[in-house]
């Protein structure tokens, strides 16, 4: 690429791109709107599915090395998000997970509660409109009349990206909030000292409680939990007070509280803030300490009326979490 | 046999792959539209508490989740067997049309207009939307940006996330208006009534002053005579939000009419081995393969779909722009493909029109925004219509409301097998013996599915507009003679 900036400083070369993801992590970096223009300014984006014509033929011409910056966005669920998984991994100097899933498994991670058979089984067989009497599946290898198709390989285990090849940095959140990736960005142009390798960026290192603007009091005490629906919120007492499941605690900030402006509970898309290894064995010693009995029998009926705590508390985390699936 | 095969070109929830398969002399045999992804959101939202799988399912897509947060928010209030109060319900459609005019403005200005205002086979490199906006003036283009992210705040704002939309709870919202906000949004509404009204002058002044775009909408391989989808309200004009599904024939007779508990009665789902995305047809009808007709069950839920279903808008501008589509292109209904376009303006009217209505409403600041929820929890099936189609969400669930069972059909799965009909009929038609496949012919086959604004374009959000294509040549033994592609 020839194109340089007025100070004759090569433009950073950049890829996004999108394994298994909904998509939203490229919506997240086309939302800084006119700054992309800016962006433009400062980057050549070499490989952009979303955006761009650039083939994966041409990234497997591309020296090793080649992109400065690669964001991939997306967890590991076939053959195809793990191939170019790896070949992007070959072909950047800084290769970033973006986003829950690429970070964590995030969403699609779920899928580890259950398995590939249960999947295919439910999709393509037990679907209450699916008419498939002969158990047709999608298969990796189809010989039609014409000649033979071929689709990736799904594979039992959603993995995240770090599960898959050596990963530089991780920028967490679903989608991460543009704002932290515009700061990573220029300080990556600017060719400011990265923080060590491995490291979570483009977050804060602290929880979510200690930045939220809902009314916290000592006194986090509850008899039971309830279900979001089942209180009155009044818009601004702290959800745990309310006896409302929220994994504040367990969670890193620098979301920008967007859920808990639209008056819902926190479920942890930006990972364990940075004490913390398992989200989900914080949250449990969290709602340990709020429960107002001292009776083991008294508490046990406590934790047991919290419904789906596996499915809440690991839900953008079970594949990097110290679980990774359900034993099935 | 040569073989051409484009992979990928961006997706739904994954990577579209489209195999073109000629014979000896050049003319195309087959095609296969391929989706090589699945994610399986029906099974790992089983165990999951039913309003928890509101939030869960806006990550099926992250450019359309408001559609998805939309119908299983409906799923979980029949669930609960309760209706919104009046409020939510108004607030919840405000935040829908608002979804709508983003939506729309983006596909149109992105990714359909660089076809129609630079050219169908203008040089690749201005085929994009800054070529787009290097023809009609930076002015126009900053209005594009700006009314998209407007409609962003406004999602931003009743949402709570900006993305992945955090709003409904079962029987209501989580979040009220303030006056101040409301006269914010009414504001706001106006210009979007304004950017659609020039919208569509624009595409008045562009394409149908212009010959050759009209000989292409017309003329051009991109016609299917199939079944017609779509949501009415019970004076049948087209509702995004609520309303009974009315299918037609490929004459415009109404083939059933139903609520979205009955779906089942109507549309079943086939699996083929060759993609992971399984084929929606019309069960009453079956499924007699990828064939147009009456006796086919194939159909499509589109802008134009919904339009063709509808017997008009429900608001007066959009409503006047419909009867003179149907008169321009000859009566309903329409089946040229990319009259989708048109349509998708139509309603992008309509959306505006509509959130300027409920801007005004005075129940839309009111303060009931839950209703009580004391019936047992069981079974509930929403409908909405997505940007893309007619979404069906439908979840059983156990007496805590924890879900048990999820079936979903979404939008552009709907038209997977209309995709792949208009794919083939445009090869077949642009590639043949003698003709150099060049980076033209591959924008005309890629114009039959870019109509379908399927949600693997992420039309909203294509910047440089042109998908990735590349097209090997490929002789019987796979080896590839020649490739062709855009870069």
């Amino acid at each position: 690429m020839a194109n340089k900036n007025e100070n004759t400083k090569p433009k950073l070369k950049m890829a996004v791109y999108w394994g298994a993801a909904c998509g939203g992590c490229c919506v997240s970096v086309l939302d800084v709107h006119e700054a992309l223009f800016d962006v433009v300014a400062a980057a050549d984006l070499v490989f952009w599915p979303i955006a761009l014509d650039t083939k994966y033929k041409d990234v497997e011409e591309m020296p090793d090395g080649h992109i400065d910056l690669t964001l991939f966005n997306g967890a590991v669920r076939n053959s195809e998000n793990e191939h170019i998984a790896k070949l992007l991994r070959k072909k950047s100097k800084i290769l970033v997970a973006y986003g829950s899933c690429a970070h964590m498994g995030g969403i699609p991670g779920l899928a580890n509660f259950s398995t590939k058979e249960a999947i295919f089984k439910r999709v393509y067989e037990e679907s209450e409109s699916t008419v498939n009497p002969g158990k047709v599946r999608p298969q990796p290898e189809f010989e039609v009349p014409e000649g033979k198709l071929y689709l990736p390989v799904f594979y039992n285990d959603v993995r995240t990206l770090g599960q898959v090849v050596d990963v530089d940095y991780y920028i967490p959140g679903c989608p991460p909030q543009t704002e932290r990736l515009v700061e990573v960005f220029m300080a990556i142009v600017k060719g400011e000292e990265l923080p060590p390798k491995g490291s979570v960026i483009g977050a804060r290192a602290k929880s979510q409680c200690e930045e939220c603007s809902r009314k916290k009091s000592e006194n986090k005490l509850v008899k039971r939990f309830y279900r979001p629906w089942q209180v009155e919120d009044d818009g601004e007492t702290c959800f745990l007070e309310q006896g409302v499941i929220c994994l504040g605690p367990a969670t890193r900030s620098g979301c920008g509280y967007r859920c808990i402006k639209g008056n819902a509970p926190c479920r942890g898309c930006y990972g364990p803030s940075p004490d913390i290894t398992d989200p989900g064995a914080k949250m449990m010693s969290a709602i340990a300490t709020m429960i107002d009995a001292n009776d083991p029998e008294d508490i046990q009926k406590v934790v047991d009326n919290i419904d789906d705590p596996a499915g809440t508390f690991y839900r953008f985390s079970l594949p990097g979490s110290i679980l990774r699936r359900k034993m099935t | 046999m040569n073989r051409y095969t484009i992979d990928p070109i961006t997706r739904l929830e994954g990577h579209g792959k489209i195999e073109i398969f000629c014979n000896d002399d050049g003319e195309v045999d087959n095609v296969y539209f391929q989706v090589p992804e699945l994610r399986g959101f029906e099974k790992f939202c089983e165990g999951r508490a039913v309003e928890e799988v509101s939030q869960i399912v806006t990550k099926i897509c992250g450019v359309c989740p408001g559609c998805h947060h939309m119908a299983s928010g409906k799923a979980a209030d029949a669930v609960f067997g309760v209706e919104p109060p009046p409020t939510a319900r108004k607030l919840r459609e405000l935040f829908y049309m608002a979804h709508f005019v983003h939506s729309h403005i983006a596909h149109f200005y992105a990714l359909a207009a660089p076809d129609f205002v630079v050219g169908p086979s203008a040089p690749k490199a201005e085929r994009n939307v800054l070529g787009v906006i290097a023809k009609v003036g930076k002015e126009i283009g900053t209005e594009v940006l700006k009314q998209r992210r407007i409609a962003q705040e406004i999602q931003a704002l009743l949402g709570g996330h900006q993305t992945h939309v955090v709003m409904n709870t079962p029987g209501g919202v989580r979040r009220g208006l303030s006056e101040d906000e409301r006269k914010d949004i009414e504001e706001k509404a106006r210009g979007f009534v304004e950017f659609a009204k020039f919208s569509l002058k624009l595409f008045n002044d562009v394409v149908l002053q212009n010959k050759t775009y009209v000989d292409i909408i017309l003329n051009g391989p991109y016609k299917l005579d199939i079944y017609s989808m779509g949501l009415v309200d019970k004076n049948n004009k087209v509702n995004f939000y609520d309303g009974k599904v009315r299918v037609v024939d490929p004459e415009g007779k109404e083939h059933c009419k139903y609520a979205p508990n009955e779906y089942r009665e109507y549309v079943a789902e086939r699996v083929e081995p060759w993609t992971y995305l399984k084929f929606p047809y019309l069960k009453k009808v079956g499924w007699k393969g990828f064939v147009e007709g009456k006796d086919s069950g194939v159909y499509q839920a589109t802008p134009l779909s919904r339009l063709n279903v509808a017997d008009g808008m429900a608001t007066p501008l959009a409503h006047a722009q419909y009867e003179k589509m149907y008169e321009t292109l000859g009566g309903k209904p329409v089946h040229h493909t990319l009259a989708m376009h048109w349509a998708r303006l139509i309603e992008l009217l309509y959306a505006a029109e509509h959130c300027l209505e409920l801007a005004q409403d005075p129940e839309i600041t009111g303060k009931n925004l839950q209703a009580k929820l004391d019936k047992t929890p069981k079974e509930g099936v929403g409908i909405v219509e997505a940007q893309r189609g007619t979404l069906t969400h439908h979840y059983w669930t156990d007496d805590k409301g924890i879900v048990t069972k999820a079936n979903i059909i979404v939008g552009t799965t709907n038209n997977n097998a209309a995709i792949c009909m208009s794919l083939k009929k445009a090869a077949q038609a642009l590639i043949k013996k003698g003709v150099t496949v060049d980076d033209g012919i591959l924008n005309m086959v890629e114009m039959a599915f870019r109509a379908y604004d399927p949600c693997f374009s992420c039309a909203t959000h294509s910047l440089p507009g042109t998908m990735p294509l590349v097209v090997n040549f490929r002789d019987k033994d796979n080896n590839i003679l020649r490739t062709v592609k855009r870069d």
